[in-house]
């Protein structure tokens, strides 16, 4: 609630946009995974392998482990997560906030790239804490995962017996 | 390996998941606890070996070593607050605190420095709080430290820690071992995972133990929703209990009745819960001046692996720039090093897309220095205030001014020096604008130039202080240098929000003594016999 409001403060949207943003039909998890999918790849460009099957394999465990992290959050940090997501899922606050014109699915990594440094160098500081999300969600999913150490040169934790 | 814990439960410990509630439930005690991390623990203990019937009530749940798999994935949504990602209102600081059974002493890196003596002079003089001398307090922290085996880290640093004290040494900067409160530690590095070996001195291994003992009830997974006053006295506090996911709450209503009340919700919940209580704050100062230790970041790059993630993750530091000026003058900082984990570390490095990818590339090569700001000195330094959401939760504003920026500056440049000194080849202080540096020359420059603002500068806490203040009187505080409320007569807090400024120091020691020192005198009042010793 407060993020819809902070956001009017910004002048970039309007309320009655983002309540319309709020109530499409699709289910939220699905509005939030086609963003992602288009994201991940953009964020994890140099962790993802290039091409091949295992990319789109590894991209959906990501947008998984994204939607596990979010369950685990605080109900109050969920509600602020899913209103990013509504933003960047309904298309007329997607073009105005983010400046992507295509669909997510359509977006060119390049026009990503640029919504994403516009938003982690905004003079606005809730684009900037948007960024913020997105990079802390992401990277952390990808993290976490055991598959994703040894490019990193990372062990993993010591046997205890 | 073996679970004390578990085997504790097993022997008859009177324990209750309030997940697994199905009616609503009224317990009655001589004395409830709110929170179970170092002054929950500490005051359980001490209460119950008085003779006192204690109930400790966490709203996390419990986990114990047997559950300890050093994973990230399972310890942060688990152990701590909002999985780790507790932030402030402004999203400007991030927060580690922790949220289970034992509170952040399950989770936290065992750093167990006392309350500096510049800190408890300044409290006498400035704050009116005469009484907490460093002679006084001594033989408080010298007990704690017996009792939770404190003791200088006696094997060599691990890298991370070693590259600090180099670069330090190369510079002439005084650095020391730290003092930890292990026993028998394997010196993994995984403590803020939950200690799997059963050395971390925490209260999850310690006092909560002696106080199930002696037969104190813990009831986990129950959220005090708020405290009922009947005039002046607390008479009840209402507990929500939570399902099992440890969010959501199920219903079902959990009644605690006690003669005392004892807060121990650190920092940020309990100066919410009273807030929600409606507690009398005659004078305004509840929830105010919270302190958090800003912390900065800096991430260098070194030519020989430095394995961030093994080893003690914290035994070398430097107070040589707390010691550069006046207490209240220009904000002086702490230089310890964080553990690197995976997640932990990908997350905090700015950046995205392969400019992120070289660097976690060089995970294993990565070494990084903190500066934790001491806030609450400087008149300036107000620190930040604790407010509600329409939910009831906590939120905490705490807004970053120019004089914590000048700071910042201070320390980014004193960090990169050191890391340079000590061989690292490439520099970065976390900031969104920064590029990284091969010299110190270049880094100097570049680090003075740097715009420095939130959500562009990466600040970091794991250190909540203040918001329930002690003072010498009503008009300047919450308690009473005893923990005593001013205006509630059978309630005490005994947390970290007691602190009328920031510590300057890792403040679980500090919460420690001071609760040893709060709970003896409570136990004695309330069990009308001498004061028990500290085991």
């Amino acid at each position: 609630m407060t993020t819809r409001r902070e956001f009017l403060k910004t002048g970039v949207g309007g309320a009655l946009l983002l309540n319309i943003a709020a109530c499409t039909s699709q289910p939220v998890g699905d509005r939030r995974a086609v963003v992602l999918a288009a994201l991940i790849p953009v964020f994890l460009e140099g962790a993802l392998p290039a091409s091949g099957e295992a990319r789109s394999e590894l991209i959906t465990r990501t947008i998984d482990g994204v939607g596990k992290a979010i369950s685990g959050l605080s109900l109050a940090t969920q509600k602020e997560i899913e209103e990013l997501f509504d933003l960047l899922s309904f298309a007329p606050t997607r073009i105005i906030a983010a400046g992507i014109w295509s669909a997510w699915p359509e977006a060119t990594p390049e026009a990503i790239g640029k919504f994403l440094e516009s938003w982690r160098h905004s003079r606005f500081d809730l684009l900037k804490s948007g960024y913020a999300a997105l990079h802390d969600l992401i990277f952390g999913a990808w993290y976490a995962r055991p598959d994703t150490w040894a490019a990193i040169d990372y062990p993993g934790p010591p046997k205890v017996e | 390996m073996l679970d004390p814990f578990r085997e504790g439960l097993a022997s008859g410990w009177k324990h209750v998941d309030a997940s697994g509630l199905a009616a609503d439930q009224t317990y009655e005690a001589d004395v409830v606890i709110v929170g179970s991390g170092a002054g929950g623990g500490v005051t359980a203990e001490l209460l119950a070996a008085s003779g006192l019937d204690v109930i400790i009530v966490e709203e996390g749940p419990l986990k114990t070593s047997s559950d300890f798999k050093m994973l990230e994935s399972e310890a942060y949504p688990a152990l701590y607050q909002d999985s780790a990602s507790r932030q402030t209102a402004d999203k400007a600081i991030k927060i580690l605190q922790g949220r289970c059974v034992g509170g952040s002493t399950t989770v936290n890196w065992t750093s167990s420095f006392r309350t500096p003596p510049a800190t408890l002079q300044w409290w006498q003089t400035a704050h009116g709080l005469k009484n907490l001398s460093v002679e006084a307090m001594a033989p408080w922290f010298a007990a704690m430290e017996q009792r939770l085996h404190v003791g200088l880290w006696p094997l060599p640093p691990n890298e991370n820690n070693a590259a600090l004290a180099r670069g330090a040494a190369q510079l002439g900067i005084p650095v020391a071992v730290i003092p930890r409160n292990v026993k028998m530690c394997w010196n993994l590095g995984y403590c803020g995972l939950g200690c799997p070996t059963n050395a971390k001195q925490s209260m999850l291994l310690t006092t909560i133990p002696a106080a199930l003992t002696r037969g104190a009830t813990l009831i986990s997974r129950l959220r005090a929703e708020k405290l009922e006053f009947s005039r002046n006295k607390a008479v009840a506090i209402e507990g929500l209990a939570l399902k099992p996911d440890g969010l959501r709450t199920s219903g079902i209503r959990v009644s605690l009745r006690a003669r005392h009340f004892v807060l121990s919700g650190g920092g940020i919940n309990t100066p919410a819960l009273l807030m929600r209580s409606r507690a009398a704050d005659p004078h305004g100062h509840l929830g105010k001046r919270t302190f958090l230790h800003p912390t900065l970041v800096s991430a260098a790059l070194f030519d020989k692996p430095i394995r961030a993630y093994a080893g003690a993750p914290q035994s070398v530091y430097s107070d040589h720039f707390l010691t550069q000026a006046a207490v209240d003058g220009p904000l002086g900082f702490k230089l310890e090093v964080p553990p690197l984990h995976p997640v932990l570390f990908s997350t905090t490095l700015h950046g995205w897309g392969e400019a992120h990818a070289r660097l976690m590339r060089e995970f294993a090569n990565s070494q990084t220095v903190l500066a934790l700001v001491r806030d609450g000195f400087n008149p300036e330094s107000r620190g930040g205030h604790v407010r509600l959401r329409d939910d009831g939760s906590p939120l905490l504003d705490y807004p970053l001014n120019d004089t914590f920026w000048e700071a910042a500056r201070r320390a980014l440049l004193a960090m990169a020096e050191i890391q340079f000194a000590g061989g690292a080849r490439w520099v970065t202080p976390v900031h969104e604008a920064a590029v990284g540096y091969q010299s110190w020359a270049e880094a100097k420059q570049g680090i003075a130039n740097l715009p420095l603002a939130p959500l562009r500068c990466r600040v970091v806490s794991a250190h909540v202080m203040g918001g329930c203040a002690m003072a010498d009187a009503p008009e300047r505080g919450v308690v009473s240098d005893e923990g005593r409320h001013f205006q509630i007569e059978n309630l005490s807090i005994h947390d970290g929000s007691l602190f009328p400024t920031s510590i300057g120091a890792n403040p679980q020691l500090s919460i420690y003594g001071l609760v040893a020192r709060n709970a003896s005198l409570l136990a004695a009042a309330l069990a009308g016999k001498p004061r028990p010793a500290i085991p």
